[in-house]
C-alpha cells in the first residue's frame, strides 16, 4: 500500500475525514508503517499510551482483563482508528488490541500527531469538532440511559 | 625548587657546562689568529712589504707579537716562500681558520642545544613530579589550563637560554676581548675609543631594560591568566550557554586581550627605542675610527694596513656585545619566568617522594582496622565538615555511612581515600598514620569511587585497567633499531634525570585482579562489569561499532558460522520475516537504493554518502545500465513529494529527522533546483545537478517512504548494475568499498550489521530489540559473548569520558574500584547518578562480589538513601559534621535516633 492510499484510508477515518489532503500525507509520511501476524500484541491494558494505530487491512480484538481472563470487547476493522484518547490525554491503555489476522496499521507516535496539532490550527479544530460531536453523542447517550 | 635559576643551571650540568667552556677557550686561538691575518696578506705580499727585491722570501707562519710590557715574543720561526707563494699560502690558512672556527661553532652550538633541551625537558619533569605530589588542597585553587601552560610554554624559553647561561658571556666576551685586545695592540687610541663607547653601552643599556623585564612578567600573568579562562570557558561551556552569557565570556576575553596588547606595545616601543639606542652607540664607534684612524693615516702615524685590521676587528666587536646585552636580557628575562613559574611549583605540604615511590613487589594485604582518630576536617571557608571523630572500621566489615545534607561522611570516606587532609586528629591503619603508608599500599589495598568520575580520554578498557598500573612488570624485549633506540631512551632520560621505566612494559596487575595474565583477565572483567550492570551497555556499544580485525579474530573468522546460526534461529522462531538477506543476486527491499547500486560498505570518502552520486564511476556504471534517467526522474518525484510534504514546517521541526533524502537546511537549495529543472529535457542538465538529484534516490526505501517508485524491472536493473559496478572496478577504487560477501567479514560495517548481513524490516516494530536478543544469545551460545564485549571495551570514553551517560561513567568507576579485590572498598555516594532501583540492584551486586572467592574486605559505602543501609553489617549515622549514631542495624532500628527518623 503507497502513500497516497494511506492517505485515502485517513480521510475515511471520522477524526482525519475534515483535515487537507496534504497534511495527511504528511502525517502518514511521517508515521511508521508497522505489520503485525495474528496473534500478535499491538499493546496492553496498562501500558502507557504513546501511539494511536489507524488499521489499513486485517482484523484485531480489543480485549479488557477481568477476573475470569480477558473479554473481547470490540472487533477492529479497516479504517478504524484505535488508541487516540491516550494520544490525546496522558492516560495508559485502557484496554489490549492483539492481531486476529495478519494486520497492517499506521502508527502515529503521540509526539508527531500533538506537533501536527500544534503546526495546523485548522486541523486541530477539525479534531475538536470530532471529539466535541462524540461527546454531544456520549451525553445524549447517558440522557437516554437515565431516563429509560 | 632551587629558586635561582642559576644555580638550578649550575647544579644539574656543571660538568658540561666546565667541558663547553673549555672548548671554547681552545676555539679562541684560531678565532684569534684569523684576526691578524689580513694585515699580514695586505701588507704583506699585496703591498710587497718585505718583497722589495724580485726572488725575495718572507718566513711563513713565524709568529711573533709586540705585546705591551714584554716587548717582541716570537713562537715559530717559519719557512721561508716567495711573494706569490706566501700569497696563496696565506690566504689557504685563512680558509682553513675559516673551516676550523665553523667547526667549532657547529660543535659548540650543538652541544648546548642539547644541553638545553636536557635541562628542559628535566624542568619540565620535575614540574609535572610535583604536581603527581601536590596536596588535595592545592587543586582547589588553580585552574589546571594554567598549570598546563607553566609546564608547557612558560618554560620554553629556558631551555633556549640553559644552553647559553654559561657560554654566552665566555664565548662573546672573549670574543669581544679578543676583538678589543687586538684594536688595543694595532692603536692605543683607537681602542680607547672604542672601550669607552662599550662601557657606555654596557651601563647605559641594561638600566633602560629594567622596564622591559617589568613588563615581561606582567606579560606572563596575563597570559596564564588567559589560558586559564579559555579553559574555563571549553570546560564549562554548557553554562555559558544555558545561562546565555557567552557575550559577557567575549567581552571577558577580549578585555583580557586588550591588556596583553598594551603590555605587549609598550614591550615593542621600549625594546625598538632601547635597540636604536645600542645601535646608534655601535654604529659611533666606526665614525670616529674613519675620522680620526683615518686622520692618522694622512698624517702617517698609521699604516693603511693598521687601519684597515683594526676596522675589520671592529666589524667583529659589536656584534658580540650586541650579543651579550642580549644575553643579560634574555637572563633577567627567564630568571624571571623560572621564578614566576617555582612560586606557583612551591607548595606547602607537598606529598614526600617516598610516598610515591615505584614497588614493584605486591604488597602484603592490610590486616589492620582503618580507624578516625579525633578527627576534625574544615572546608576551604573553615566551617567544619566533620568535628572529632573517631571510629574504627574492622577488616571484612560492611559499614554503611549515612548522613544528613550536613553530615559529612562524605569528607571522611574521601579522607579514607587520602583526597582530603584532616586539619587535626589522624587515620590510622593499625597504628600506623595512614598518609605515612606509601600509595603501593594504600592504592592497592585500598579503592574508592566517588559519584564524581574522571575518566580519561582513552577506550573504556584502558579506564578499566587504570586502577592495576602501577609498576612495570615485564622488560620489552626489544631487536635491532628498537632496541638501540630503547638504549638511547634509557640514557637520554637519565640524563635528564626523568623517569626510565618502560611505558611500553605491560602494567597490569593481574595478580591482584585475581587472574594470571591478560588470557584470564577477561573473566574478572566480565564479572565486575556485570556485577555493576555494565556488560549490556558495552555489548551494545560493541554491536555498533566496527571491530579492529588485528585484535578480534574469531569474529571475523566464524562470521559465516554466525549468519548460519542467525538464520536457523530466525527460522525456528517464526522470525524469517523481520529480517531480509543481502543476497549478491537479488534485490533487498528493505535497504536503500544507493545500499542495493552498492552493495557493499564505503571504507573510503570517494563513494560514502554524498560523493557517490558524483563519482565518475559510479555515474558511468548508472548509465551503462540505463539507470540514469530513471533514477534522475525519481529523484526529481521525491525532491517534488518532499518539498510538498515539508516545505511549510520550520527548519527546526522534528519531523525532518523522517526526511531521509535531504536536511532542512537543502530544502531551499532543492526547491529552486526543482523549479529550474522542470520541464528541462535531461540531457540539459549539468553534471552537478543530476548528481544532486540522483542522490535523492539513493536514500529510498520502498517500504519505508511508500511513494510507489519501485517496480520488478527497475529492481532487475539495479541488480545488474550492480554486478557491472564490481566487474570493472577500477584500480583506485579497490579499496573505497567492500563488497558485501557472505563468507567475509565487512571490516568497514559495524558488528551488528555483519551477524545480520541484511536488513530489519521497516514493518516489525519490535524487531530491533528483538533481533539485538536474539544475537546476545548467539554471541553466548557460539562463546563469541567474550568477544563482543571486548569490541566495546575498544570504545573510546571521550575527553573527561563524556562520550559516555553520567550512570555509565559511575558505574565504570565502581567496577574499576572492585577490579583490583582491595581490602578496604570506599565507596562515596557512587552511584548517584542512577535510580534508587538500579542503585540497590547494583548495591547488592557489589556486595557479593566483593565477598566472591573467600575474599572478605570491609566496605565503606556512604549511601544516598538510608533505606540502603539494610544491606550492611554496620550503619554509622553522621549529622552536621558529628557521629551520632552507630551500631548494627536491629540496634538502630529499635532505638529512637535520626536513623530512623531518616528512614521514614
Amino acid at each position: 500500500m503507497l502513500l497516497k492510499d494511506e492517505v485515502g484510508m485517513l480521510q475515511r477515518v471520522p477524526l482525519f475525514s475534515g483535515i487537507e489532503p496534504t497534511k495527511l500525507k504528511l502525517l502518514a509520511f511521517t508515521s511508521d508503517r508497522v505489520s503485525y501476524s495474528a496473534g500478535q500484541i499491538l499493546f496492553r491494558q496498562g501500558d502507557e499510551g504513546d501511539a494511536a494505530y489507524v488499521i489499513l487491512s486485517g482484523r484485531a480484538d480489543v480485549l479488557v482483563d477481568s477476573d475470569s481472563g480477558p473479554i473481547k470487547v470490540a472487533e477492529l476493522l479497516p479504517n478504524s482508528i484505535v488508541g487516540e484518547i491516550a494520544i490525546l490525554c496522558n492516560s495508559s491503555r485502557t484496554a489490549t488490541v492483539r492481531a486476529a489476522s495478519p494486520l497492517e496499521a499506521l502508527k502515529i507516535s503521540k509526539d508527531h500527531f500533538l506537533r501536527l496539532m500544534k503546526e495546523f490550527p485548522e486541523m486541530t479544530i477539525e479534531i475538536l469538532r470530532v471529539l466535541a460531536d462524540r461527546l454531544s453523542h456520549t451525553t445524549a447517550d447517558l440522557i437516554d440511559a437515565r431516563n429509560a | 625548587m632551587e629558586p635561582s635559576l642559576a644555580r638550578y643551571i649550575w647544579t644539574h650540568t656543571k660538568r658540561q657546562q666546565v667541558w663547553i667552556l673549555l672548548i671554547v677557550v681552545l676555539s679562541m686561538i684560531p678565532y684569534f689568529i684569523s684576526f691578524d691575518l689580513p694585515k699580514l696578506i695586505v701588507n704583506g705580499p699585496i703591498q710587497g712589504k718585505g718583497f722589495g727585491e724580485p726572488g725575495a722570501t718572507q718566513p711563513f707562519m713565524r709568529l711573533h707579537y709586540n705585546l705591551p710590557f714584554i716587548g717582541e715574543v716570537q713562537f715559530f720561526s717559519g719557512f721561508q716562500l716567495d711573494r706569490t707563494e706566501t700569497l696563496f699560502a696565506l690566504s689557504i690558512v685563512f680558509l682553513l681558520l675559516v673551516i676550523i672556527n665553523g667547526l667549532f661553532k657547529l660543535y659548540i652550538n650543538t652541544y648546548k642545544g642539547r644541553l638545553g633541551e636536557r635541562m628542559l625537558r628535566r624542568i619540565r619533569f620535575d614540574l609535572v613530579d610535583r604536581v603527581l605530589r601536590f596536596p588535595p588542597i592545592y587543586f582547589k585553587r588553580v585552574k589546571s589550563a594554567e598549570v598546563a601552560t607553566m609546564v608547557k610554554d612558560e618554560v620554553e624559553p629556558l631551555g633556549g637560554f640553559i644552553g647559553d647561561a654559561f657560554l654566552q658571556p665566555v664565548l662573546l666576551g672573549g670574543q669581544a676581548l679578543t676583538a678589543m685586545l687586538f684594536i688595543m695592540v694595532q692603536n692605543f687610541w683607537l681602542g680607547t675609543i672604542a672601550v669607552v663607547i662599550v662601557v657606555i653601552q654596557i651601563v647605559l643599556i641594561p638600566r633602560m631594560r629594567r622596564r622591559l623585564i617589568v613588563l615581561g612578567r606582567e606579560r606572563q600573568l596575563t597570559a596564564r591568566a588567559l589560558s586559564g579562562r579559555v579553559g574555563e570557558i571549553v570546560d564549562g561551556i554548557g553554562a555559558v550557554h544555558v545561562h546565555d552569557t557567552s557575550n559577557y565570556e567575549r567581552a571577558d576575553i577580549a578585555a583580557r586581550l586588550g591588556l596583553i596588547f598594551k603590555i605587549r606595545f609598550d614591550l615593542y616601543q621600549w625594546k625598538f627605542m632601547v635597540k636604536f639606542l645600542n645601535n646608534f652607540l655601535a654604529q659611533l664607534t666606526p665614525f670616529l675610527f674613519y675620522m680620526i684612524g683615518g686622520y692618522l693615516v694622512i698624517k702617517g702615524r698609521l699604516d693603511v694596513g693598521q687601519l684597515v685590521a683594526v676596522i675589520s676587528a671592529y666589524k667583529d666587536l659589536p656584534g658580540p656585545m650586541k650579543e651579550l646585552i642580549d644575553w643579560d636580557q634574555a637572563r633577567q628575562d627567564v630568571q624571571v619566568k623560572y621564578q614566576q613559574v617555582v612560586e606557583q611549583f612551591t607548595v606547602e605540604g607537598l606529598i614526600a617522594p617516598r610516598i610515591g615511590a615505584l614497588t614493584i613487589d605486591a604488597p602484603g594485604p592490610m590486616t589492620n582496622p582503618l580507624s578516625a582518630i579525633n578527627l576534625s576536617i574544615a572546608d576551604d571557608g573553615g566551617g567544619m565538615l566533620l568535628d572529632r571523630i573517631s571510629l574504627q572500621v574492622k577488616p571484612g566489615e560492611t559499614v554503611a555511612l549515612v548522613s544528613t545534607a550536613t553530615g559529612g561522611a562524605e569528607a571522611l570516606a574521601e579522607a579514607f581515600a587520602r583526597l582530603n587532609w584532616p586539619d587535626s586528629g589522624k587515620i590510622a591503619s593499625g597504628a600506623e598514620d595512614l598518609f605515612e603508608l606509601p600509595e603501593a599500599v594504600t592504592g592497592r589495598r585500598m579503592s574508592y569511587a566517588s559519584s564524581d568520575v574522571f575518566l580519561f580520554h582513552a577506550s573504556l578498557r584502558d579506564n578499566l585497567l587504570y586502577g592495576l598500573k602501577h609498576a612495570p612488570l615485564t622488560s620489552v624485549p626489544y631487536e635491532g633499531a628498537a632496541a638501540d633506540q630503547q638504549r638511547w631512551n634509557v640514557h637520554e632520560a637519565r640524563r635528564s634525570g626523568n623517569s626510565d621505566l618502560d611505558i611500553r612494559s605491560d602494567w597490569i596487575d593481574y595478580a591482584s585482579a585475581g587472574a594470571t595474565g591478560p588470557h584470564d583477565l577477561f573473566e574478572a572483567v566480565r564479572r565486575v562489569l556485570d556485577a555493576v550492570l555494565l556488560s549490556r551497555d558495552i555489548l551494545d556499544l560493541g554491536l555498533r561499532s566496527s571491530a579492529d580485525l588485528t585484535r578480534h579474530t574469531e569474529l571475523a573468522r566464524r562470521i559465516v558460522e554466525l549468519r548460519a546460526a542467525l538464520r536457523t534461529r530466525l527460522e525456528q522462531e517464526g522470525l524469517s520475516g523481520l529480517v531480509v538477506p543481502f543476497e549478491p543476486g537479488a534485490y533487498n527491499k528493505e535497504a536503500s537504493i544507493g545500499q542495493n547500486l552498492l552493495f557493499g560498505a564505503a571504507a573510503g570518502p570517494e563513494l560514502a554518502d554524498k560523493a557517490l552520486a558524483a563519482n565518475p564511476y559510479f555515474a558511468s556504471v548508472l548509465r551503462q545500465a540505463g539507470l540514469d534517467r530513471t533514477l534522475f526522474e525519481m529523484g526529481m518525484e521525491i525532491a517534488e513529494q518532499a518539498i510538498e510534504l515539508f516545505a511549510d514546517l520550520p527548519p527546526d521541526h522534528q519531523f525532518f529527522q523522517q526526511l531521509a533524502f535531504m536536511g532542512a537546511e537543502e530544502i531551499p537549495a532543492y526547491e529552486t533546483l526543482l523549479q529550474r529543472l522542470k520541464n528541462r529535457p535531461y540531457e540539459a542538465v549539468s553534471e552537478n545537478d543530476r548528481a544532486m538529484i540522483v542522490t535523492l534516490s539513493f536514500a529510498y526505501i520502498e517500504p519505508r517512504h511508500r511513494f510507489g517508485l519501485l517496480s520488478e524491472d527497475l529492481m532487475s536493473k539495479i541488480v545488474a548494475a550492480r554486478n557491472r559496478f564490481y566487474e570493472t572496478l577500477p584500480s583506485e577504487l579497490q579499496n573505497a568499498i567492500e563488497r558485501y560477501d557472505p563468507a567475509r567479514y565487512i571490516a568497514a560495517a559495524s558488528v551488528m550489521d555483519n551477524v545480520l548481513f541484511g536488513r530489519v524490516g521497516n514493518n516489525h516494530p519490535d524487531a530491533p530489540d528483538r533481533i539485538r536478543s536474539i544475537v546476545y544469545d548467539i554471541l553466548d551460545e557460539l562463546g563469541l559473548y567474550a568477544e563482543l564485549l571486548d569490541v566495546g571495551l575498544d570504545f573510546n570514553v571521550g575527553a573527561g569520558g563524556r562520550r559516555l551517560t553520567a550512570g555509565q561513567r559511575q558505574k565504570l568507576d565502581v567496577a574499576r574500584a572492585l577490579l583490583k579485590r582491595p581490602d578496604f572498598l570506599i565507596l562515596n555516594r557512587p552511584l548517584s547518578a542512577l535510580d534508587q532501583r538500579v542503585q540497590d540492584k547494583v548495591l547488592r551486586n557489589v556486595l557479593d562480589e566483593a565477598r566472591c572467592d573467600g575474599h572478605s574486605p570491609a566496605i565503606v559505602w556512604v549511601v544516598t538513601n538510608p533505606a540502603m543501609g539494610m544491606m550492611f553489617d554496620r550503619v554509622i549515622v553522621f549529622d552536621s559534621g558529628k557521629l551520632v549514631e552507630d551500631g548494627t542495624l536491629e540496634t538502630l532500628l529499635a532505638g529512637k535516633g535520626i536513623f530512623k527518623e531518616l528512614l521514614s
